[in-house]
């Protein structure tokens, strides 16, 4: 009990005393995951939108697999990632390895499969329904779309929340690409994993509660955007 | 009430012409054998019992379901929406975008193209003729159901399409959003719009119809015009349909 009441008290005191070093961990740690997840949305979005509207052999197929992939573990995706940046790799010339951009490709490779897939459970529902509207308009599919994804615009920002969810919580694949490096790939999972394994779990339990708190932001941002939508849904 | 600046002349340069057209689907003959041929003007009113075939007979001239074998031939089916021979559609539960009334109106004026310095008030004259202009910046599905038919309607008009097809536009409306849909519905007919009408109501049938299309299990038993329909049904089917009898 007292090991809790004292993370608590550190973590207040690491917050509001406006350390540098914990504020530069969150810093990364939202640069890194943000930029993921923008990056996964551009991609998870299309790739969902077009998986509704375009008909073709292996469509099924494809969307069994990225739901499957939604369960990818990181710590195979942080080994495939290092794989094809280590000097050996074959993007080993890039000299990516160890940096920030290895982990945003780490939580890309992670979240663009949940963000297609959730997008097109999402979409597809919206395409059945529009469906005979967009034909008796004789849409090009592009259009289909576009239109698809703009009415859809409030589930997807759901969905790209429960992406952001994922990535910030995730440790594995990071840890492996960016090597936990102070100061340059020190994020909040990989700093709670270092402070545990130094035996400093008062530390490590409030960063803990500093990542729970992002978490809970999170959740209460996407339980505001439901309600917000289930009123507006009919917007 | 309709647009009346657009340079559109509409009215179809051909009829519609359905030939030995049939529609399979898992087996079942569901339309069979439909031979007809409906002119380019007026309002045909399409009749029968539920699950005779209306709504596919209507869905088969739309282009949404391929004919299993037979043609239906007209210059619509090959339009680009909004040219002087495109088709419309209002289907008995409205498809509505999630989108404001203005902004639903205003989408297909957009996927025609419509330039900008036309659009606000082709949209604000569509809006005034479904009496929605208060609504214009409700969330469509907020409206009630009179007002989101009166919606669906507006959007399927402002293309001023060559052909409308109403499929039970009013059958879950109230007497007044009926009386209004069914004004617009002759308004785009008097400036040359050809409608089809589906409907189970015999008494709207013989307010807006000028000619009447009777189908029966898939086939189409009497094609005729208003006034001889209802003088002379031209088979029991049809005349139980209208004596409100199961047919023996």
């Amino acid at each position: 009990m007292g090991e809790i009441a004292d993370a608590f008290w550190i973590a207040f005191n690491l917050l509001l005393s406006f350390d540098k070093e914990l504020y530069s961990i969150i810093g990364l740690s939202l640069k890194v995951s943000l930029s993921a997840v923008a990056i996964s949305c551009a991609l998870g979005f299309t790739i969902g939108a077009g998986l509704s509207v375009y008909r073709f052999p292996g469509h099924r197929l494809i969307i069994i697999i990225l739901n499957a992939l939604m369960g990818l573990p990181p710590v195979v995706v942080g080994l495939i990632v290092y794989l094809i940046l280590s000097r050996s790799g074959p993007l080993g010339v890039l000299g990516l390895l160890y940096t920030p951009t290895a982990m945003i490709i780490a939580q890309v490779m992670l979240i663009t499969p949940l963000v297609a897939a959730l997008s097109i459970q999402m979409l597809e529902e919206l395409h059945l329904e529009y469906d005979e509207f967009f034909r008796s308009l004789r849409l090009t599919n592009f259009a289909k779309m576009k239109t698809l994804l703009w009415d859809g615009r409030r589930g997807l920002v759901t969905v790209g929340l429960a992406g952001f969810g994922r990535a910030i919580s995730e440790v594995g694949a990071v840890m492996i690409v960016g090597g936990n490096i102070n100061h340059l790939t020190r994020i909040m999972t990989t700093a709670i994993a270092l402070e545990t394994s130094k035996g400093t779990l008062a530390l490590a339990l409030a960063l803990g509660i500093i990542l729970i708190g992002f978490s809970l932001a999170v959740n209460a941002a996407v339980m505001l955007l439901r309600s917000n939508s289930k009123g507006q849904r009919y917007a | 009430m309709l647009d009346k600046t657009s340079e559109h002349s509409l009215q179809l340069p051909d009829p519609v012409r359905f030939r030995d057209v049939s529609l399979t689907i898992n087996r079942q003959e569901l339309i069979a054998n439909i031979n007809c041929t409906l002119e380019h003007t007026g309002v045909s009113v399409v009749m029968g019992p539920n699950g005779a075939g209306k709504s596919l007979f209507l869905r088969l001239l739309a282009g949404l379901l391929k004919p299993t074998s037979g043609t239906i031939t007209g210059s619509y089916i090959n339009a680009k929406p909004g040219t002087t021979s495109s088709l419309s559609m209002v289907f008995q539960d409205p498809v509505l975008l999630r989108r404001t009334a203005h902004a639903n109106i205003a989408y297909v004026l957009h996927q025609q193209k419509c330039p900008e310095e036309q659009l606000a008030e082709k949209v604000g004259n569509a809006l005034k003729t479904a009496r929605l202009e208060r609504q214009r910046e409700t969330p469509a599905r907020r409206l009630s159901g009179g007002e989101q038919q009166r919606l669906a309607l507006a959007r399927a008009l402002v293309v001023r399409p060559a052909i409308l097809l109403l499929d039970e536009a009013t059958a879950s409306l109230d007497p007044a959003s009926t009386h209004i849909v069914e004004g617009m519905a002759a308004d785009a007919a008097a400036t040359g719009t050809k409608i089809i009408f589906v409907t189970h109501d015999v008494r709207q049938a013989k307010r807006v119809g000028d000619d009447i299309l009777f189908i029966h299990e898939g086939r189409l038993l009497t094609h005729k015009s208003i006034h001889d329909f209802f003088r002379d049904p031209g088979s029991k089917e049809a005349q139980a349909y209208l004596d409100g009898r199961v047919p023996e």
